[in-house]
């Protein structure tokens, strides 16, 4: 069957030769179409002896299977490429620079974050954020404080004032986020744990003040509460807010009109090319006014001394993010300089706490 | 404060250094600011001896000097002092001394071809004289070798300290000593002023002329007359010291009371007698009445301010200054001695007033020992006189001293109550006899006296200051706050504070920076932003454009964004949460949140880009970001009205109102061109403002559970309409007609295209619509689906007067 022989090579090169769908349709029409190869070789079985028939029939068909079977390899062939040529035509290039997404392109500016770094840690330590306004009486201001009246001591702070109202009542800007402490231990009774962090204004301006910058203080009233303590609460506070495994903590007798005893507290640290370092180092660092709250105080505030008593602290919270986060300027952080807050600021999603 | 170390060891008996001083002074409170060695700037000179000094034999006014100044062997110096002998004591500075009178390191040199290896000095170079004539010649018995400094006595170290308002006692050498010897540094030995009688009787009469009322002003004032005496420079040790610590000596009359003042913290005053006319009357100044004082300023008094007068008019302004008239100088033979107690509140407010800050102010509005009155005057007196020579009279004494100070009992369990540390009964005791108080002997309970010079003590926590401070504060030891209560730890946050919390990172996340800017603005700005209130004014601004509390956010962040625009950062986005002020009471204080976009920072992105440059900024982002706010903070964004037209600093056609209900919770639009202009702020800009304590607090719920989520199995259906409805249609409104067609069926409707122009009438736009259906029991037959868009078409109509667009 030479005829047969040459019949399939002639078909089945002509399907690998195939260069489309077109040709392949082609190949396939001159193979098994109608007029095609195999069905014109099908049609001479039928003159054939019935033993001649049931070769050649095998035969042909046998043929038609392998052709039939190229047919579909070379279609697969063709369609991976004309795949493959489609895809290569619709290559890009990757480096072309993409848009930010814009939560991580917004930026909370560093008094915020270290705000809320504060209150994260003193929330795990079981105090809550009092608030108050910055428009105060001077009565919350200093005298319930136990500034007296014309005492040196309320000029330590540089005050803005309001004029006059008509009963003759001068409002002042906030000194200190102290009136909160006083306006919660009016409303609440002890036991008390507060923080009371926000902005006070004193009139100074240099590269180290501004009028407007940033407190937070702490506020424990119970029955038991000693400096001891505040020395746990001011390590475990530093601690983790510096995020070192240990801090040295230095008490200085000092005098504030709110605190008896009062105490300024020193760190330890090690300062080296601008950077500090805490926990480490014999250097000390003044970072925080402290004491057990003026029985004075305590008094004007409907708590007795003798039953109660407790301490208070106070630090500047933009003092704390240039001692972390290495901000040398406090003008700069009121500046709103779109280089600064991109370069010292926190994308949305840096949530302390969260860590 | 400050003071010598020299000036210290008179007061106290010890063999610290100077370092544990200061350590101990930092310690017990009186906190050490500098501590300045004088002795620095004269190192390298010493006394020298010129073993002899022949004639430069090339130059006929300078001479060659052999000069033993201690070392192995002498040096060779080229000298042009015309005082320059042999067997002279001079000072000599080697090679290597940096000179302060010149401003130079001195070098090895050769004058005229003579080496020289040093330089004998003058006063002039080691700036202690102006003397630089000649080189300084020291008697013959001056120890070679010596450093200079020690040898002239010029090595006396300074301590300043930054002496807290509550320690008066402290504003004299005397009363620091007290406090260190406490601390167990050594031994006090100031010496108690013997008391001095006087053979004369004081010639000037002194009266106190206040009301019963105003007696406090002036409890009493001493006065003694020294005659015959002459003035002249005060001693030089006295000298020294007082130029040590920065004061100008002037005579001895003078030089005493500033000495007294810092040794004793007992300011005094001298009058020369010979300008007194007739009594003196101690009374508050009658308005009108001036004073030219001691600075040779001329100042206006009031009746709230204390004065001294004579018959010719005030003299002096009590506890604060002296005047011009009756002032010591070197011609005084005759001078009137003043010791007097002061009201510290008055002469504290006369000082303010006054603008005065003297070194008596300071001493008297804190309050001086009322016991050392007397004693004050009598030492003075002795000063004077070994220094000027003179008959002193008796004290001529109004007023009565009263010195009595607090007495009261003092548990000794106060000191671990309050601050945790055990100081032993016997202990404490001890510190509080050494620093002068009275002290029972009691075993639990001990009746406490205070001392006559601590006028800020006067209850039990004033005194476990005093002893723990010297005890030491380093023995609190660190003990756990143990957790509050029990039950569960309420939110540490308030609802407001919490909306605060999430506001801020939302508007981060749309790609704003956050801000801080001052709360104060112009008064101008106020006004413009709705603000300006009398009331919000300072009264003492630090600058005029920080005038006024700010009534909104916005025009501290449009000028800040003006500010970027200016350095080349016109594409700025910003925000700021704080406080705004509608008034000066309590609930006149709001927390808002706002924000402002300049140039093209857009939400997605900012300037060009190659996958769509950004187009300028626009009322619908500043939409977009006070939306993505409210949805933060969890307000029912579904119930929000957006009304057309905001405040007047908006473009009137470009911003809406935020409300809930009646409720206005903020704005947003583009600003008005007039308010950039009146900022000087180039647009474009837009913005919003929220106020985050005006939305109601969320309704308590009994569960978080959400509500039944329905699946449905039956694919929704979408159809489109346009409709032409007249221009000023708002879209909210069609959505709303649509929507209402049907509320079962129609689970959606949104806006996809908005369009005027050709094929729309005039005075119309058309909006495009995409309508959800969701089929909830069976699939939609396409009659029921028309069904359904023939009722939109209708609700469409009625409502807004819409019609398809043909």
């Amino acid at each position: 069957m030479d005829d047969l022989a040459s019949l399939e090579a002639r078909s089945l090169a002509a399907i690998a030769a195939a260069g489309d769908e077109g040709a392949l349709e082609q190949a396939r029409l001159d193979a098994l179409g109608k007029k095609g190869a195999v069905s014109a070789a099908l049609a001479t079985l039928g003159k054939m002896a019935p033993d001649e028939r049931r070769a050649a029939g095998a035969a042909i068909n046998a043929v038609k299977d392998r052709v039939t079977e190229a047919l579909a390899a070379r279609k697969g062939e063709l369609k991976s490429a004309a795949l493959s040529a489609r895809l290569a035509r619709e290559t890009i290039d990757v480096t072309l620079p993409v848009r930010p997404s814009p939560a991580e392109a917004g930026r909370v500016h560093p008094i915020a974050q270290v705000t809320d770094e504060i209150v994260s840690i003193f929330a795990d330590m079981g105090f809550s954020v009092a608030e108050g306004p910055d428009v105060e009486t001077d009565d919350y201001n200093f005298t319930k404080l136990n500034f007296p009246v014309g005492h040196p001591a309320r000029e330590m702070q540089d005050t803005f004032f309001f004029a006059p109202d008509a009963k003759g009542e001068r409002k002042l800007l906030r000194t200190h986020t102290s009136p909160v402490q006083v306006r919660t231990m009016l409303a609440k009774k002890p036991p008390i744990r507060v923080i009371c962090p926000g902005r006070v204004y004193r009139s100074d301006w240099d590269e180290t003040h501004t009028p407007m910058f940033h407190q937070v203080e702490g506020l424990v009233v119970d029955s038991s509460a000693n400096l001891g303590n505040l020395k746990w609460t001011l390590e475990e506070f530093l601690k983790a807010f510096f995020e070192t495994p240990k801090v040295g903590l230095r008490f200085r007798p000092s005098f504030f009109p709110f605190t008896e005893p009062s105490v300024e507290v020193d760190v330890q640290c090690r300062r080296s090319g601008g950077e500090i370092r805490f926990g480490e180092g014999d250097d000390w660092l003044e970072i925080l006014g402290s004491g057990m709250v003026h029985p004075n105080v305590l008094r004007n505030c409907g708590i007795d001394p003798d039953v109660h008593q407790g301490f208070a602290f106070g630090m500047g919270i933009d003092r704390l993010a240039m001692l972390k986060y290495g901000a040398p300027d406090l003008r700069d952080f009121f500046e709103a300089d779109v280089r600064w807050l991109r370069h010292f600021g926190f994308r949305a999603l840096d949530v302390p706490g969260g860590e | 404060m400050k003071f010598t170390l020299g000036w210290l060891k008179d007061h106290l008996d010890t063999t610290a250094s100077l370092g544990e001083i200061a350590a101990t002074l930092t310690r017990v409170g009186l906190e050490v600011e500098r501590i300045g060695d004088p002795a620095a700037k004269l190192k390298g000179f010493v006394v020298a001896r010129v073993l002899d000094a022949k004639p430069h034999p090339n130059a006929d006014r300078l001479r060659v000097c052999v000069v033993d100044f201690g070392a192995a062997a002498p040096a060779q110096v080229v000298c042009g002092a015309p005082n320059a002998r042999s067997g002279m004591t001079g000072v000599f500075s080697p090679a290597g001394t940096f000179i302060p009178g010149k401003g130079i390191t001195l070098a090895k040199g050769v004058i005229r071809g003579v080496e020289s290896e040093g330089m004998l000095c003058s006063g002039a170079e080691l700036e202690i004289s102006d003397d630089h004539d000649g080189i300084l010649d020291l008697p013959a018995d001056a120890p070679v070798g010596m450093a200079y400094a020690a040898y002239a006595g010029l090595d006396d170290p300074t301590i300043e300290i930054n002496l807290t308002p509550n320690r008066p006692d402290a504003a004299g050498v005397a009363g620091i000593a007290r406090d260190l010897a406490a601390a167990g540094l050594g031994t006090l030995k100031t010496k108690d002023a013997a008391a001095l009688a006087g053979a004369i009787p004081c010639p000037t009469p002194v009266k106190l002329d206040f009301t019963a009322a105003d007696a406090r002003l002036c409890p009493a004032f001493a006065l003694r007359l020294v005659r015959g005496l002459r003035n002249g420079p005060s001693p030089e040790w006295m000298r020294r010291r007082l130029t040590a610590i920065g004061m100008r000596p002037i005579n001895a009359l003078v030089d005493v009371t500033n000495y007294l003042t810092f040794d004793r913290g007992r300011p005094l005053h001298v009058f020369d007698a010979a300008k007194v006319k007739g009594a003196l009357v101690v009374r508050r100044a009658a308005a009108g009445e001036t004073l030219l004082c001691l600075d040779g300023k001329e100042r206006a008094l009031d009746p709230s301010i204390v004065v001294i007068a004579d018959d010719a008019g005030v003299e002096s302004i009590a506890g604060v200054m002296g005047g011009e008239r009756t002032g010591c100088d070197e011609g005084t033979t005759d001078v009137l001695i003043e010791s007097a107690l002061w009201d510290p509140l008055s002469i504290a407010q006369a000082g303010r007033k006054l603008g005065i800050v003297t070194d008596a102010r300071y001493r008297f509005e804190r309050g001086v020992d009322p016991a050392f009155c007397l004693p004050g005057l009598d030492l003075a007196t002795r000063l004077v006189i070994s220094t000027c020579g003179g008959e002193h009279s008796r004290v001529e004494l109004a007023g009565a001293i009263d010195a009595t100070r607090a007495a009261f009992p003092f548990p000794w369990s106060e000191t671990r109550r309050l601050t945790g540390v055990d100081v032993p009964a016997d202990e404490a005791r001890d510190i509080l006899r050494r620093l002068g108080f009275g002290v029972g002997d009691g075993e639990e309970t001990a009746l406490v006296t205070v001392p006559t010079w601590r006028p800020d003590v006067a209850a039990k926590a004033d005194v476990v200051e005093e002893i723990v401070r010297i005890a030491g504060l380093d023995r609190v030891t660190s003990r756990p706050l143990p957790r509050p209560g029990q039950g569960p730890i309420a939110s540490p946050l308030t609802l407001l504070q919490k909306r605060v919390r999430a506001a801020r990172r939302a508007l981060a996340a749309q790609g704003l920076d956050e801000a801080v800017t001052w709360s104060f603005v112009s008064a101008d700005r106020a006004r413009a932003f709705g603000g300006g209130k009398p009331e919000l004014a300072l009264a003492n601004p630090i600058a005029a454009e920080l005038s006024d509390m700010r009534p909104s956010l916005a025009p501290g962040l449009i000028a800040a964004a003006g500010r970027n625009a200016s350095r080349g950062f016109g594409d700025v986005a910003l925000f700021e949460i704080g406080q705004t002020f509608e008034r000066a009471d309590d609930g006149g204080q709001r927390t808002a949140a706002a924000a402002v976009r300049r140039g093209t920072a857009k939400r997605f992105g900012a300037g060009r880009h190659w996958d769509g440059a950004a187009g300028p900024v626009d009322a619908f982002d500043a939409k977009g970001d006070a939306l993505a706010l409210l949805e933060a903070i969890g307000a029912p964004v579904a119930g929000l009205q957006i009304v057309a037209g905001g405040p007047d600093f908006l473009h009137p056609g470009r911003s809406a109102k935020l409300q809930f209900g009646p409720t206005t919770i903020g704005w947003f639009g583009e600003f008005h061109p007039a308010t950039l202009d009146a900022l000087d702020v180039k647009g474009p800009l837009v913005g919003f403002e929220i106020l985050l304590d005006a939305l109601a607090p969320p309704k308590a719920k009994p569960t978080r559970a959400r509500g039944k989520f329905e699946k449905s199995e039956l694919m929704p259906v979408e159809r489109d309409f346009a409709f032409v409805v007249p221009r000023d249609v708002k879209a909210a409104d069609l959505l709303k007609a649509v929507r209402a067609a049907d509320r079962a069926l129609i689970a959606d409707a949104g806006l996809f295209d908005v369009y005027e122009g050709a094929g729309v009438p005039d005075g119309h736009k058309s909006l495009a619509v995409n309508v959800t259906l969701q089929p909830r029991e069976k699939t939609l037959t396409d009659s029921e689906i028309d069904a359904v868009g023939a009722k939109i078409v209708a609700e469409a109509a009625k409502r807004v007067g819409a019609t398809l667009r043909g």
